[in-house]
C-alpha cells in the first residue's frame, strides 16, 4: 500500500469509527465491504482468519482492526487503522465525561444514567445469548458454559483459569 | 455518583496499571476485566456508577470499554488521566497483534490454534453472562427497570434487530421516564 492508499483507508476508518454507535462488531460489514469488495486488498478468508485470531488477543474487541492494518501494511497500516478509533473517543467522550463530572446533578445527566443503565444491561444479556448460541454445538458447550456461570459467581476464582481449561477442552475436542 | 466536591484523585501511573491489567486480561472481551478491575479490585467505582458510565459508553461512538476508559481516567486524573488510561489500555494489545500478524504471516490458521479458540470462546461468552447478572443486582427493585432490560434483551437478542435501531428507539424512551426519577 503506498501513501495515498494508507490515508484513504485512514479517512475511512475515521468515518466508520464516528458511526460505530454499539461497539466494535456494528462496523465489521462496512470495513469488509471496504477491503475486501470495494479496495480488493484482501480476501474474504484473510479477513475471517484475521478478525477470528484478533478474538484470541488481549485488549478490546476493536483490536481485529489493528490486525487488519498490520497485515496489509505492518506499522503504517495498524496506525491508519487503529489511531481512528482513538478520535471519537478523545473528542465526544471527553465531552460527554466532562459535562456528566461537571454536572452530574443536572436532572438530564441523572435521566440518562439511569434510564440508560437496563438498557445496557439487556444488551450485554442479548451479546452473551448470541454469543453462547453461536459457539457452542452441543450440550457439552452448555455444561461449560454452566459451570464457568457457577465458578465465576459462587468462587472467587481468576477467570483466566477457566479460559485455560477451556482452551484445553476445545484442543481436546470436548467442546 | 460520587459527589464532584470528592478530592479522590488517583495517580496517572496507578490508572495506566490498572488499565494495562485489564487489556491484558481481556480475552474475549474487555467488560468483565474491566468490572473485576474497577469495581471489585480497586473499588474506584461502584457497581452502578460503573453501569452508568458504561451505558454513557455504549451511547457514543467506538468501542464502549474504550469509551469508559476515558470517562473513568478523566474523573480521577482529568484528561492526563483519560491518557494514561488509553496508553494502557490499547498499547499493549498493539504491541501483541503485531506479533501475531508475523505469526500469521507465517504459519497462516492452525487448526489446533482454532479449536483452542472455540472452547476459549465459550467460556468468553458465559463470563458475559455472568457480568450481566452480577450488574443486574445493582438495579431498583421497581418493575420499570426491569422492562427494559427485557426489551433490550428480546429485541437484540431473540428477534436479533440491528443494535442502532433499538438503542436508538429505546433510549430515549428510557431517558424521558426517568426525567423526574430521584432516589
Amino acid at each position: 500500500m503506498d501513501r495515498r492508499d494508507l490515508g484513504a483507508l485512514f479517512l475511512h476508518m475515521l468515518a466508520l469509527w464516528f458511526v460505530a454507535i454499539g461497539g466494535p462488531s456494528t462496523i465489521v460489514p462496512g470495513i469488509h465491504r471496504y477491503l475486501v469488495e470495494v479496495r480488493r486488498v484482501m480476501t474474504n478468508a484473510e479477513f475471517v482468519e484475521l478478525y477470528t485470531l484478533a478474538q484470541v488477543a488481549p485488549g478490546p474487541n476493536a483490536m481485529y482492526v489493528a490486525l487488519l492494518g498490520w497485515h496489509l501494511a505492518g506499522w503504517a497500516g495498524m496506525a491508519a487503522t487503529t489511531i481512528p478509533i482513538l478520535v471519537p473517543a478523545l473528542t465526544l467522550t471527553l465531552l460527554a465525561g466532562h459535562l456528566n463530572e461537571r454536572y452530574p446533578n443536572a436532572p438530564i445527566a441523572l435521566a440518562i444514567r439511569r434510564g440508560l443503565a437496563p438498557v445496557t444491561i439487556g444488551l450485554m444479556f442479548a451479546s452473551a445469548t448470541v454469543l453462547l448460541r453461536g459457539v457452542n454445538h452441543d450440550w457439552r458447550g452448555y455444561l461449560l458454559t454452566l459451570l464457568t456461570v457457577f465458578l465465576v459467581l459462587r468462587k472467587s476464582l481468576n477467570p483466566l483459569w477457566l479460559l485455560a481449561a477451556g482452551a484445553l477442552a476445545g484442543i481436546a475436542g470436548l467442546v | 455518583m460520587r459527589p464532584n466536591s470528592d478530592p479522590s484523585r488517583i495517580s496517572r501511573f496507578a490508572l495506566f496499571l490498572a488499565f494495562s491489567r485489564i487489556s491484558l486480561s481481556s480475552f474475549g472481551g474487555a467488560m468483565f476485566w474491566a468490572r473485576r478491575e474497577l469495581v471489585e479490585r480497586q473499588r474506584w467505582l461502584t457497581d452502578r456508577e460503573f453501569v452508568e458510565l458504561l451505558s454513557l459508553g455504549q451511547l457514543l461512538p467506538g468501542p464502549n470499554v474504550l469509551n469508559l476508559t476515558v470517562m473513568v481516567g478523566y474523573r480521577f486524573g482529568g484528561w492526563k488521566g483519560a491518557a494514561a488510561g488509553i496508553a494502557g489500555f490499547l498499547g499493549w494489545p498493539c504491541l501483541v497483534v503485531a506479533g501475531m500478524g508475523v505469526l500469521y504471516q507465517q504459519y497462516g490458521a492452525l487448526p489446533e490454534v482454532q479449536r483452542a479458540l472455540a472452547g476459549m470462546s465459550i467460556v468468553a461468552a458465559a463470563l458475559l453472562l455472568t457480568n450481566a447478572i452480577k450488574l443486574s443486582a445493582a438495579l431498583p427493585r421497581r418493575w420499570q427497570p426491569w422492562l427494559f432490560v427485557l426489551l433490550a434483551f428480546v429485541f437484540v437478542g431473540v428477534l436479533r434487530w440491528p443494535l442502532i435501531w433499538v438503542v436508538a428507539g429505546l433510549s430515549p424512551w428510557a431517558v424521558w421516564i426517568n426525567r423526574k426519577e430521584s432516589d
